[in-house]
């Protein structure tokens, strides 16, 4: 994986599409000064339309099935999603319930799952640079 | 409930997918200038129908879904839907299977409240203390992870005790986690209690009186922290708890006042940490010994149970309130019924009161100091069956039907 010549750092979307909070607070967990991946200049920000990834946990309601795909449009290109969670890549426990659109790729193409109920921080950051050279290579290929 | 406008109110919208809630949940706020006129929100947005899916799996495999009604407060879930089994099935738990599920539950709330300081610091923009306690934060997931094996989810509670042993090899790290959450108490209590800035933005803020308490029937840290000596640890206590004699929390017993406001909140969440690494302390001195659990082969457990008749309730304190499983089992494989209410389910409602009459600013403190989980309190999605409402799906096949319409006039 070459990461070079992006030339901004990861500014980061977070949407909950229906998730238990377990891999919400272990992103938030990857923030803070333990994992702190800040010093890469990662952020979450309050609006996908400055974002470069988007973070999606959850298995995606009906409810919030929508909400997602209008989040996704919002997002400028070139970008990256990442799955985050068992549930946003198969449902996981909730598989077979009434009231879910999802997986998240039913609703929005996904770049990059990272498996686990819920997944450490250490796994986040893995797929977080991961997502980074796939970035990569949109950009160049724009 | 809808909000009705008047020329001088504004209606704005936060939510379902804003930064200042870390999950989905829609507040309609009716503004006049600055000031809140009245409130309303809309839930469902993160329902899965887990009580449903229950009804279609095994009690073994209930617990595994039960853990993952919330992320933060899973053991607290899956104990009361145990107890609600046990109940029925007249299992007895051993003793010391009753002290490890209190040692989780204890160990849960310090990282909850911690979780929660550092959400309602960050709501502050006091971003450095969010990063404090949530670094103090790490210890506790730490002793989580050596005694269960993940940092969040824990696996811990079965039906009739729990399926992993708090071993004594590890007590030495519980308890230098209880001196290090000792250690640090004072520095937090100097961040949040002490500081100026915080002090005006969270005093008389928010305030939820003692009566509208009781009215909207608030649980939890929200309703002591008005003043109401309400903890179901205290009031019907269970597992280890009756040996400790907990006394409920409330924030006189630090300040000498009781306001009801978001700073009175803090104050209590911050003392039940304090309280928690107490309880976690006795509990390592006089953990007994003997089974941990009552039938290990869950082959043989799923088969007694699927031999009972009943319907039960389990109820215990979780660290935003009490968490209430209700279980019917009809001798089937499967259960009949499962209900859950969680605590914010009645920590919603003090929302209006507390947010009426302040000002817009003040919304994401207000809103977040009841400890709001989305996903405990999401069991019902209301199909309103109202055509005023069109979603955009609806919309978009009236503007399609429009176009054929005029389509087939002009041809």
């Amino acid at each position: 994986m070459g990461i070079s010549n992006l030339n901004r750092s990861l500014w980061v979307f977070h949407v909950n599409t229906g998730s238990c909070n377990g891999c919400d607070i272990e992103i938030v967990a990857a923030l803070m000064p333990r994992y702190d991946i800040e010093r890469f200049g990662m952020k979450l920000v309050g609006s996908p339309r400055h974002a470069d990834v988007l973070l999606v946990t959850g298995p995606v309601t009906m409810d919030m099935s929508a909400k997602l795909k209008r989040v996704y449009e919002q997002t400028p290109d070139p970008k990256v999603v990442i799955a985050v969670g068992n549930c946003g890549a198969t449902g996981g426990v909730f598989y077979e319930s009434y009231c879910l659109d999802g997986p998240i790729d039913n609703i929005i193409p996904v770049d990059v799952y990272v498996r686990g109920c819920p997944p450490r921080p250490e796994a986040i950051i893995n797929g977080v640079v991961k997502a980074w050279a796939k970035l990569e290579k949109k950009e160049a290929g724009k | 409930m809808r909000l009705s406008r008047d020329k001088n109110s504004f209606k704005i919208s936060v939510g379902p997918v804003h930064p200042a809630l870390k999950e989905p949940i829609q507040l309609n706020c009716l503004i006049a200038g600055e000031k809140i006129k009245s409130v309303d929100f809309e839930l469902s947005q993160a329902h899965r129908g887990i009580e449903w899916i229950a009804t279609r799996r095994n009690p073994i495999q209930i617990l595994y879904l039960a853990e993952r009604i919330c992320g933060i407060c899973n053991i607290c879930h899956t104990i009361s839907f145990c107890t609600a089994v046990e109940k029925i099935a007249g299992i007895e738990v051993p003793a010391r299977a009753q002290y490890v599920r209190t040692m989780g539950a204890e160990l849960e709330r310090i990282h909850s409240h911690l979780l929660w300081a550092g959400v309602a610091a960050h709501e502050l923009g006091f971003d450095s203390a969010m990063h404090y306690t949530w670094k103090a934060r790490e210890k506790v997931l730490d002793v989580i992870e050596l005694l269960s094996g993940n940092r969040i989810t824990k696996g811990i509670p079965t039906i009739g005790g729990v399926r992993r042993d708090f071993e004594e090899k590890n007590h030495a790290k519980i308890i230098e986690a209880v001196e290090y959450y000792r250690s640090v108490f004072g520095k937090l209590k100097a961040i949040f209690l002490d500081d100026p800035v915080i002090k005006s933005r969270t005093k008389d803020i928010g305030v939820l009186t003692k009566k509208d308490a009781l009215t909207l029937c608030a649980v939890g840290p929200t309703a002591r922290a008005s003043g109401i000596a309400r903890d179901v640890r205290q009031d019907e206590p269970y597992a280890a708890y009756p040996d400790f004699g907990l006394k409920a929390i409330t924030p006189d017993q630090l300040t000498g006042e009781i306001k009801g406001d978001v700073f009175d909140r803090i104050v209590v969440r911050l003392l039940e940490v304090a309280q928690s690494a107490d309880i976690l302390e006795f509990c390592v001195k006089n953990m007994p010994g003997g089974k941990i659990v009552y039938e290990e082969k869950p082959i043989k457990l799923l088969a007694q149970l699927k031999g009972v008749h009943g319907e039960a309730t389990g109820r215990l304190e979780a660290p935003r309130g009490e968490v209430f499983h209700y279980v019917k089992l009809v001798g089937e494989e499967s259960p009949y019924s499962w209900k859950v209410k969680p605590p914010t389910y009645s920590n919603l409602l003090p929302w209006i009161p507390m947010l009426e009459g302040e000002q817009v600013a003040d919304i994401p403190i207000i809103a977040a100091s009841i400890d709001p989980c989305m996903s405990c309190c999401n069991r019902a999605v209301v199909a309103e069956n109202n055509e005023n409402v069109l979603n955009h799906d609806m919309l978009h096949r009236l503007s399609v039907e429009k176009t054929e319409n005029i389509r087939g006039q002009l041809a």
